[in-house]
């Protein structure tokens, strides 16, 4: 059913179609809206058999999923941001231990400096965690590649993170087609735990490894996710057959094909990105785009099989490794090491930086007269930084780097709404 | 052996009074759980907790008593620590009942989780545990812990208080007493070990959580353990217990000495017995005869140096936290009469 | 469940785990003597008679004692219980009531007439003189082992200073003939009004194999005091036994009894209920160093007896006796003052203990007499061979106990002997002291009081003054027995076990370590509330 509903509501509805069986919630900004949503769907009665945790921490929501997850039920939880962080022991528990729960995330910056804004760095926080992570570039997406999820965690009995674009898509209103319950209910079978706590055949879950097995334990875990790369295509074609919309994947290629030039990115970025490049199209320069969207798995060989005839690629991420650089373009340059392919990377939209079509489009060109610096820091204010710089040469005590910029940029009052 | 005459069921010593674990005089259903045939074992041989461990008794003793009264439908939930630890290292587990070990902080959340699971499930008849040392409970999983309380989920969750945390080497918790000699808290310095005026009552906080049952239980004291953990069993909504398990190896006493220990700590007033629903005091464990604290500290290397002369202040205060204890919460009987 | 590789691991795994291999020492079970066994002289298992009591198996319970002793009925009246005394419960409250259960089921052997059977025979006879209780019992014993006896008795009635020398208000005879009757039924020859003084004679008449003296000490000592035969000065020995004989004992008026020990208790107790005005015992001793127990002066001075000590009998002259006063001197001996006073009296009794016959013996070549008691080795057997001797007549504590211990031990010497072999007694267990115990187990219980008789119905007869206690309370005071020494099934050791290493075998059938578990922490040791288990270092 078309609806012309908030990102937030439509993967609510989308999780509630997944018939849950326990939701554990907490807020931060910007997933509130649909941990929200989905409590007030349980509360209504909405969702059969669906227990709502009103938990006290992200570790305790996390937490909390273990358990039910454990003990067999379908289990989904949301966050963001510090929220993801304060969760991240537990993230790696879940999945070191196996338990396929599915976890929105509300990609936001870390801070500090505190931002509630988007970028990629909550994600990134936790891209070696062992579970997997999709990313989505539009509200249908994220309630495509929720339903997506589920059946791929269970399948694989492992935990996934949808990744979406705070407040770009959780916040923003457009037109999404909610699919029917009996689709979903086409599509998902009910969860069959590979294994759970049952009183009838006790086990123990979460024994202590010692070296005499750990490496092996850890080489199952990348080979499960190993296996993901054939599934999660399949998944989608399997979707496109009951849904008619291609959803979800590995990855989504925009004309990549035979271009010289080829913009890697993921998540939302893509929508502004593809006016763009039509745009450059229709001036002649010969340049595509590839949407990375299942980031872990990474999917080296398909990405290597697009990529393999362009001459050049721009790789634009919303995060940073510091000290490195971009965490895609690494990533990507891996995958690639051995084809005579120039990589570029560029960092931009971090802590919710507007990315206009202008912009991209200078930086677009930038790259392909290969001049960009590595790595590129897109819409830099360099003045900005240049003085910090210069203060912080002159004096020892020159104070905190982001209250000095915010002096520079002369936003004293800083978003009060963290 | 012959059916014990019904005429002689009416002489009620031993019976009612015993303090033994089991006693053949009894009718089989009013034997303890521990002196049955049949109990389950739910900690089982083979694990690798120290000599003369008291948390691997207490665990034993606890989850024993909760599979009697949930027939056998019991999921535990267990946090890091010594009891996780020596139960289940790859590849052999000590555990019979079905078990889960996440985190040092969470298990309160993973149970609430488990919970929350059979109840989306509609499995009203199988029951959670969450357990873990002080450490787990008192200080990381507090916040996992309060949590629950406040949700009041249908978790009794077990605290196995060793006052310490053991399975790192023996470091001061929220749960280490005034004085004693921890890795962290070494004696050292005019006033050795641990400092007094610092930690915390869970008992007493989970009872400001108003929750239906809060307990105290000790190793010692078999018939008021299990009758505690039942009596949880048998209520729903966040329940907890708080059970006394000495650690032969953190306190640096004999092996041998564990339950004595227990009883002792009891005994002298530092470790109260009490029982609490919804906030309010219902029940004390009577003291059945008042002893020195001295005499509980001197089986243990943690409080050596408090019963040197130069720290008769610290023995002192140790002695008036047990005192006020006693008349706080009414342990000794003031007829002189025992019980 | 095809669960995650080494995270999950199925239950049972860690039985693989042999955690015995850490120990340095073992528990073991074993069986430690309980004091009150050590200290019985009959040797009665009493913890084991308790056990089966505490369930009510007393038929099970009397056989039990009946291994040892073959009169609970009597002992349950006139034992002077040094189980009791030496009982672990005493340390704790108050000593189990362990002679008030044993009468409780001698007295339900006799309501039930429970019955002893004879052994298969052996076809050898053997001669016991003396149906005291040393007689009766070795004749009983002996029967047990299938031997043929027969018992010559001097008095017309069997039991001994049991029958002629204990009062009726503490030995009611009607029990002592029932007990002394089970015996005769088994098969046991019982020769009253047979006074044998030569042994070897009556033992080839009567073909016998062997012998058992048991005459008692029948004499009475006598010190010599100076008088003139008036009042009459006769002694304790006679006087009790012409109570008994319901002949005239002379004991009226004004009665003076001479001696600190139970005898003089006896006969100024006897001497109330006869009718005498007053009765008044002269003590040599000092209070504290009086033989007589305890509970026997209290109860005489209850029923009206007064007490005179540190004072010596040195003249009985018309209705005067002249009493030297003594101070207490070296040791509990003690010293004459040369200070007189009087008292006026109808009748003094000298109650100062009794001699062996020794001319008996006399004429048995072998036989050593020494400080008036004929000697025995430890096998019981005189110097003559095949003649063996127990109770009053050899050294001893002159306890009806003890005579039946001697009995019991004699009889076992003496079947050895008969079958040309020498008795082996098994090895002693270590005994249980108190600190052996781990008391906190015990709930407090308080000792059950036997009821008395009151001092009005005392004073005026010879009905027995201890009451019996009911089923109950033998039951209660059973189950104050702290079982010392000896497994009773708490379940403790199976309980505290933190290493589950302990299989409880079931009912009546105790436990086992899994010794593949056990790692030697010792709480079952330090927890097993009666001192049944012990360590023992490991040889590694
Ligand atoms: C007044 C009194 C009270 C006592 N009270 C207690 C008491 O409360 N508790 C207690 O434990 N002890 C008591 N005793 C001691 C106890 O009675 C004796 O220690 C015990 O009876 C000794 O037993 P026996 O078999 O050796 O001798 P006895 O009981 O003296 O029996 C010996 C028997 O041998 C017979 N006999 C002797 N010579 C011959 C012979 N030549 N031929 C045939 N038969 C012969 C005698 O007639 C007698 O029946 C008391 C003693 C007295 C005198
Ligand atoms: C987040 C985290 N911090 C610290 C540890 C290290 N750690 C493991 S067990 C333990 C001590 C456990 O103490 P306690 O909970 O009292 O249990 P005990 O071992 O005493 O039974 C610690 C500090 C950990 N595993 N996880
Ligand atoms: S360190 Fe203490 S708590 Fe840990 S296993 Fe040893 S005795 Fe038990
Ligand atoms: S408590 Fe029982 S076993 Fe121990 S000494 Fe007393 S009667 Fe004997
Ligand atoms: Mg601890």
């Amino acid at each position: 059913m078309l609806k012309q509903v908030e990102g937030s509501h439509a993967v609510a509805e989308a999780v509630a179609l997944c018939r849950p069986e326990v939701i554990s919630a907490y807020p931060i900004t910007p997933q509130t809206h649909i941990v929200e949503d989905l409590g007030t769907m349980v509360k209504a009665g909405g969702i059969e058999n669906c227990e709502f945790l009103l938990v006290e921490s992200e570790f305790g929501a996390l937490s909390a999923c273990i358990g039910s997850s454990a003990a067999g039920a379908r289990s989904y939880t949301a966050t963001s941001s510090q929220g993801m962080l304060f969760m991240m022991e537990a993230v790696y528990n879940a999945s070191g231990m196996g338990l396929p729960i599915v976890m929105t995330v509300g990609n936001r910056a870390i801070g500090a400096p505190i931002n509630i804004w988007n970028d990629w760095g909550d994600a990134m926080s936790a891209r070696d965690a062992g579970w997997i992570q999709l990313f989505v570039e539009s509200n249908q997406q994220a309630v495509d590649v929720h339903i997506q999820a589920f059946k791929l965690a269970e399948q694989l009995s492992l935990p996934v993170m949808v990744c979406m674009d705070g407040f770009i898509l959780t916040h923003s209103y457009s037109r999404v087609d909610i699919p029917e319950q009996e689709q979903v209910d086409a599509f998902l079978p009910a969860f069959e735990p590979r294994q759970v706590l049952d009183p009838a055949v006790p086990v123990s879950m979460g024994a202590m490894v010692g070296p005499e097995a750990f490496t092996e334990v850890r080489y199952l875990a990348h080979h499960k996710q190993m296996e993901a790369l054939e599934l999660i295509p399949e998944q989608a074609a399997a979707f496109q057959q009951i849904f008619g919309r291609d959803s979800g994947g590995l990855t989504k290629s925009f004309e990549c094909e035979g271009a010289e030039t080829v913009v890697v990115t993921m998540g939302s970025v893509i929508g502004t990105m593809k006016e763009v490049l039509a745009g450059m199209r229709a001036d002649g320069i010969s340049i595509g785009a590839l949407a990375v969207r299942s980031f872990r798995p990474f999917p080296k060989d398909t990405l290597r099989a697009c990529l393999q005839n362009a001459k050049r690629v721009i790789v634009f991420e919303k995060c940073l490794a510091v000290g490195m650089g971009g965490i895609l373009a690494m990533n990507l340059r891996m995958a690639l090491k051995d084809f005579p392919i120039r990589v570029h990377s560029a960092i931009g939209g971090l802590g919710g930086r507007p990315i206009t079509r202008a912009n991209l489009r200078r930086m677009f060109e930038k790259g392909i007269r290969d001049e960009m610096e590595e790595p590129h820091f897109h819409d830099i204010q360099m003045d900005i930084v240049e003085r910090e710089l210069e203060r912080e040469r002159a004096q020892r005590r020159s104070g905190s780097i982001a209250e000095n910029i915010l002096q520079d940029v002369g936003v004293v009052a800083a978003a009060k709404t963290i | 052996m012959a059916q014990i005459p019904e005429s002689l069921q009416k002489v009620r010593f031993y019976q009612t009074g015993t303090l033994t674990v089991g006693n053949r005089l009894l009718d089989a259903e009013h034997r303890s759980v521990q002196a049955t045939l049949d109990r389950s074992n739910s900690l089982d041989s083979g694990h690798r907790a120290c000599q003369g461990c008291g948390e691997a008794l207490g665990a034993r003793f606890a989850i024993d008593a909760a599979m009697r009264a949930t027939d056998n439908r019991l999921i535990a939930a267990n946090a890091t620590g010594c009891l996780e630890v020596f139960t289940t290292p790859y590849p052999e587990t000590a555990w019979s009942v079905p078990w889960i070990h996440s985190l040092f902080g969470n298990a309160a959340a993973v149970g609430a989780g488990i919970a929350a699971a059979m109840k989306a499930k509609g499995r009203k008849d199988v029951r959670v545990i969450a357990q873990g040392g002080d450490g787990g409970t008192t200080d990381i999983g507090f916040g996992c812990l309060s949590g629950m309380f406040d949700r009041n989920d249908d978790v009794l969750y077990i605290c196995y208080n060793n006052e310490a945390y053991m399975n790192t080497g023996v470091q001061r918790s929220s749960a280490t007493p005034g004085a004693a000699r921890t890795a962290t808290t070494m004696p050292v310095g005019k006033d050795p070990g641990n400092a007094f005026n610092t930690g915390k009552s869970v008992p007493l906080i989970a009872m400001a959580h108003l929750i239906p049952y809060v307990a105290t239980a000790s190793v010692h004291d078999l018939h008021d353990l299990e009758h505690k953990v039942t009596k949880a069993m048998g209520v729903r909504g966040s329940r907890y217990i708080e059970i006394f398990v000495p650690c032969p190896l953190g306190w640096g006493s004999k092996p041998s000495d564990t339950v004595k220990i227990a009883r002792l700590a009891v005994e002298c007033g530092l470790f109260p017995l009490i029982e609490a629903e919804h906030g309010e005091i219902t029940g004390v464990t009577k003291i059945r005869s008042k002893t020195p604290v001295a005499d509980y500290l001197k089986l243990q290397r943690r409080f050596a140096h408090v019963l040197k002369p130069d720290n008769a202040h610290q023995l002192e205060q140790l002695q008036a936290i047990a005192d006020r204890n006693i008349s706080r919460f009414n342990l000794v009987d003031d007829q002189g009469g025992q019980e | 469940m095809k669960t995650p590789f080494a995270i999950t691991l199925d239950v049972g795994s860690s039985l693989l785990n042999k955690t015995g291999s850490w120990r340095t020492e073992r528990p073991q079970y074993l069986d430690r003597l309980p004091p009150c066994n050590h200290a019985c002289p009959a040797g009665e298992n009493i913890q084991q008679w308790l056990y089966l009591t505490e369930e009510g198996r007393y038929e099970e319970a009397w056989r039990q004692i009946m291994d040892d002793n073959p009169f609970p009925a009597v002992m349950g009246r006139v034992c002077y219980h040094p189980c009791e005394t030496s009982c672990n419960r005493g340390q704790l409250d108050e000593a189990v009531g362990i002679n008030a259960v044993e009468r409780f089921l001698g007295d339900q052997a006799l309501i039930n007439e429970w019955r002893m059977e004879a052994g298969t025979s052996t076809g050898k006879r053997v001669m016991v003189l003396g149906a005291g209780p040393g007689g009766l019992a070795a004749a009983y014993h002996l029967r047990r082992m299938g031997h043929e006896v027969t018992v010559f008795e001097a008095s017309p009635q069997a039991g001994g200073m049991l029958r002629y020398g204990i009062p009726k208000y503490r030995m009611p005879r009607e029990k002592l003939r029932a007990e002394v009757a089970r015996i005769e039924q088994m098969g046991v020859a019982l020769q009253l009004d047979t006074r044998i003084d030569d042994v070897l004679a009556a033992r080839d008449e009567g073909a016998f194999d062997a012998v058992f003296l048991a005459i008692g000490a029948q004499l009475p000592k006598r010190v010599d005091i100076k008088g003139n035969g008036e009042p009459p000065v006769l002694d304790a020995v006679t006087v009790l036994r012409n109570t008994e004989l319901e002949q005239t004992t002379g004991l009226r008026g004004q009665v003076v009894v001479y001696g600190g020990g139970n005898t003089a208790m006896d006969v100024g107790r006897s001497a109330v209920r006869l009718g005498a005005k007053k009765v008044t015992v002269v003590v040599f001793e000092a209070r504290e160093h009086m033989p007589a127990h305890e509970f026997e002066v209290t109860e005489a001075r209850e029923e009206g007896v007064t007490l005179i000590c540190l004072r010596a009998i040195r003249e009985v002259h018309g209705d005067t006796v002249t009493l030297e006063k003594m101070v207490p001197g070296e040791g509990r001996w003690p010293q004459p003052t040369g200070q007189f006073e009087n008292l006026s009296a109808d009748v003094v009794v000298q109650a100062l203990g009794q001699n062996v016959d020794t001319a008996l013996v006399d004429a048995l070549t072998g036989v050593r007499t020494a400080e008036g008691v004929v000697q025995v080795g430890a096998d019981m057997q005189t110097g003559c061979a095949g003649v063996f001797a127990g109770g009053d007549m050899i050294p001893s504590q002159r306890t009806v106990t003890t005579a039946i211990g001697h009995g019991k031990k004699a009889a076992r010497n003496i079947d050895a002997y008969l079958r040309n072999g020498a008795y082996q007694a098994p090895e002693k267990h270590e005994v249980v002291n108190f600190d052996m115990l781990n008391t906190w187990y015990y709930s407090d219980a308080p000792r059950t009081v036997r009821p008395m008789l009151n001092v009005m119905r005392r004073q005026s007869g010879f009905a027995e003054i201890v009451g019996n206690i009911d089923q109950e309370a033998a039951t209660f005071e059973a189950r104050r027995c702290m079982s010392c020494g000896n497994c009773f099934e708490c379940d403790n050791c199976y309980g505290v076990c933190p290493d589950n290493s302990i299989t409880k075998l079931g009912p009546g059938l105790r436990f086992k370590f899994k010794y593949d578990y056990c790692k030697g922490c010792g709480l079952c040791v330090s927890e097993c509330p009666c001192g049944a288990i012990k360590m023992i270092p490991e040889d590694i």
